[in-house]
């Protein structure tokens, strides 16, 4: 009796692990035209995005409302609130939608790597799309191993939020020195020592100070063309985080800390900046918006990220990423879903109607010339940012998140004082950031 | 028996161990053979590349995941015994309770069916050493309050002081256990001169230990799987909403209240190493078996104690 018995179970156990194995293992398709115009048969074409607001939703209405216009055959039915993992689970479930749109970056280098996005240099090369519309800093973010598998899709960028009233008639840092002095100049401290205006905020966990942002006002390097970790060989993040330390030990840690949680949620109306709790602030494009709806009254400047005193040339620049938008493996309806993405990525008209009603940066540089673009001096700052040739972004890494994280703790324990030494902090960084390759890419 | 006839009994004992067959091959075995076969292998979800030993060999150097062992470690050696302990004596000033039992009993056991996440944002706020009305109310009366959850000195007590005020599920099990210890057992320890902590020690406690014991096996298993509460507190308290343009850094502050299941959940989901993050989850399985099989045996001790 147990023979049988025994040999059922192992047949289904082997049956299952087989299975396991090629689990999302498809093939790609075929070789793409230039997109479904040719023989312009009825379609319905499915679309991921991750807007939820009901205003975000709007605009992305509004803007789709010009693709149909353009391609009246296509009918697109899209699906609002996506995360990532819902993208990965339908492309492993072979049900994807025909286009998705993804919120971060941070996962590009695996979408690419592993097929899950599929590669859209054929396409591009078949629509004879110039890619110089693009500043060259978004190939970084939007490519990985010389492989396109997402476009860019609207960018946001980083600058410096300054509150007039509280400047008192300085004008905006353009030096770390030159904020440093100012962020002292301006804070105020109830007698007992309580901040109850801060210049500036350096700690690396105030909302926006992450080094991905802060990173590019020193001139800072993440990795070296191989992937390994460039972190503790580039003194340029000793020079940041020393700066950053001295101003911390300035308020004194603990009291910054304190300060720091009185602060109401980063995207509401609470906004310390908004609020008048700090004087100055890193921030995005976006904030502009969220003053506009939230705090009217507030008489605001925006300006450049400062830079590190020895690199003047910087000045100007800052930190560029943005929405990524692509073709799922699986895609049913490829063709028809690369006239969406090219639509959405390259039409001029498209990006336009979506950065006025969203307040993001349009990702292409004839986008940014359009008369149709609404611009005052505020959004003008983000919109040269973006175009300035020495703006730099997070390259795509397949190990991206784990290594904002490593530096970002290391920055934390840093300032905090648990970490005494910082070139041992730093080199411990560079090790784990290697190690971690090593296991997911075997570099 | 005819050869027939003998087919025929297997396959009617096949079809009567079908349901548990397939619950087991699907649901447990299928599962544990692909964890082992996948923690041999570089797998970012779509595809697979044999490595031999590596994930084991990195899992040695992984400092995040012995900093989440140490930490899940000591929730079980501080929180499953504060909880036990608290519980029964929640459940104990019940029992003693002249009027107002329901309500009281109410009181205490309504926090636990407060969700995890509404619960733990509660907390943080509660406690925010900046705008929380704890600290500004001890505060008032000269009393410092600590960071809670932004000093890693603080962050595991203050989820261990969440899990306490959420005691009210242990609360009614003891509870239960205590009004069924028999009166009269009491009633001969009184005239035998025994005090109450005689009475607690030599009556109850002897009487209620194989629920005391479910709590703890209960608690301990819980416990290993530690994951929301942890990674809302760290959250909430970083100030990081893991909106784009910005990375949590999970176990905020500095790795103290990383658990070993957040920490799997991560490299699997968030790093897309499944291979390393099979590796963790054979650990957690290894672990909570050895566990399960110590109380297991304990609880075959008591039987014995029993008959």
């Amino acid at each position: 009796m147990k023979s049988p018995l025994l040999l059922a179970a192992a047949a289904g156990l082997a049956l299952l692990a087989s299975s396991a194995c090629t689990a999302g293992t498809e093939s790609a398709p075929g070789v793409p035209s230039a997109g479904s115009t040719p023989n312009r048969e009825p379609v319905t074409i499915t679309m991921w995005h991750g807007f939820s607001a009901d205003s975000e939703v709007k605009a992305f209405e509004d803007a789709l409302a010009g693709f149909r216009q353009k391609f009246p055959w296509i009918t697109v039915n899209t699906t609002k609130a996506i995360q990532d993992d819902q993208i990965i689970q339908s492309v492993r479930g072979g049900n994807p939608p025909d286009v998705a749109l993804s919120f971060t970056t941070d996962s590009v280098a695996t979408f690419c790597k592993t097929g899950l996005f599929q590669n859209l240099e054929p396409y591009l090369a078949a629509n004879k799309i110039d890619e110089s519309i693009f500043p060259k800093v978004i190939a970084e973010y939007t490519k990985y191993d010389g492989k396109r598998c997402v476009m860019p899709m609207l960018a946001d960028t980083y600058g410096l939020y300054y509150n007039k009233k509280l400047m008192k008639g300085a004008q905006p840092p353009k030096t770390l020195s030159e904020l440093a002095a100012l962020t002292k100049k301006l804070t105020v401290r109830d007698p007992d020592g309580t901040i109850k205006v801060a210049g500036f905020n350096p700690s690396a966990q105030m909302y926006e100070n992450v080094p991905i942002h802060t990173g590019p006002m020193v001139g800072a390097k993440w990795t070296n063309p191989d992937g390994t970790s460039a972190i503790a060989s580039d003194p340029a993040w000793k020079q940041l985080m020393t700066w950053q330390k001295d101003l911390v030990d300035w308020f004194g840690y603990d009291n910054l800390e304190r300060f720091r949680k009185t602060f109401g949620d980063e995207f509401s109306a609470d906004n310390p900046f908004m609020k008048g709790k700090v004087a100055m602030a890193i921030d995005g494009e976006w904030r502009n918006a969220m003053i506009a709806a939230d705090a009217k009254d507030l008489d605001y400047g925006t300006a450049p990220l400062p830079v590190a005193d020895d690199k003047p040339q910087l000045y100007g620049s800052g930190f560029i990423a943005g929405t990524v938008i692509g073709i799922p493996r699986g895609a049913k309806h490829a063709e028809a879903a690369w006239d969406l993405v090219k639509y959405l990525t390259t039409d001029t008209d498209a990006l336009v109607t979506l950065s006025n009603a969203l307040r993001n940066v349009p990702s292409t540089l004839p986008a940014l010339q359009s008369p149709k673009l609404d611009k005052d001096a505020n959004f003008q700052t983000f919109l040269d940012i973006f175009a300035n040739p020495n703006s730099s972004t997070l390259p795509a890494h397949i190990n991206s998140a784990f290594n904002q994280q490593t530096l970002q703790e290391a920055q934390n324990n840093w300032e905090s004082g648990r970490a005494k030494d910082l070139d041992a902090l730093l080199a411990d960084v560079d090790k784990k950031i290697n190690e971690k390759l090593k296991l997911t890419a075997g570099g | 028996m005819p050869v027939g006839g003998r087919h025929r009994n297997t396959l009617r004992a096949l079809l009567y161990l079908s349901p548990w067959l397939i619950g087991f091959s699907v649901f447990f075995a299928y599962p544990l053979i692909a964890t082992v076969y996948f923690s041999f292998q570089r797998y970012d979800l779509f595809t697979l590349e044999p490595v031999g030993l590596l994930n084991y060999r990195y899992f040695l150097q992984d400092e995040a995941a012995w900093a989440s062992i140490r930490n899940t470690l000591w929730l079980v050696v501080v929180m499953v015994p504060a909880r036990v302990l608290f519980g029964l004596g929640v459940a104990q000033l019940v029992t003693k309770l002249k009027s107002g039992v329901g309500v009281f009993r109410t009181i205490f056991y309504l926090p636990s069916l407060v969700p995890l996440v509404a619960g733990t944002l509660g907390f943080v706020f509660l406690l925010n050493p900046g705008t929380g009305p704890v600290p500004t109310l001890l505060s008032a009366i000269g009393i410092p309050s600590p960071d809670w959850f932004g000093d890693p000195a603080w962050s595991k007590p203050g989820l261990t002081l969440l899990a306490l005020w959420s005691v009210g599920d242990l609360m009614v099990i003891f509870l239960a256990a205590l009004l069924d210890v028999p009166k009269q057992l009491y009633e001969a320890a009184a005239l035998d001169g025994a005090g109450p902590w005689q009475q607690f020690f030599r009556v109850t406690l002897p009487v209620i230990r194989p629920v005391l014991m479910f709590a703890a096996v209960t608690g301990v298993i819980q416990t290993l799987q530690y994951f929301t509460q942890a990674m809302v507190a760290a959250r909430v308290a970083s100030g990081s909403t893991d909106s784009a343009g910005s990375v949590f850094t999970p176990g905020y502050p500095a790795q103290s209240t990383l658990t070993f299941p957040e920490w799997l959940f991560h490299q699997g989901f968030r790093d897309f190493a499944m291979g390393y993050a099979c590796v963790l989850a054979l650990i957690l399985f290894a672990v909570s078996m050895v566990f399960t099989l110590f109380l297991l045996r304990q609880f075959r001790g008591l039987g014995e104690e029993d008959a």
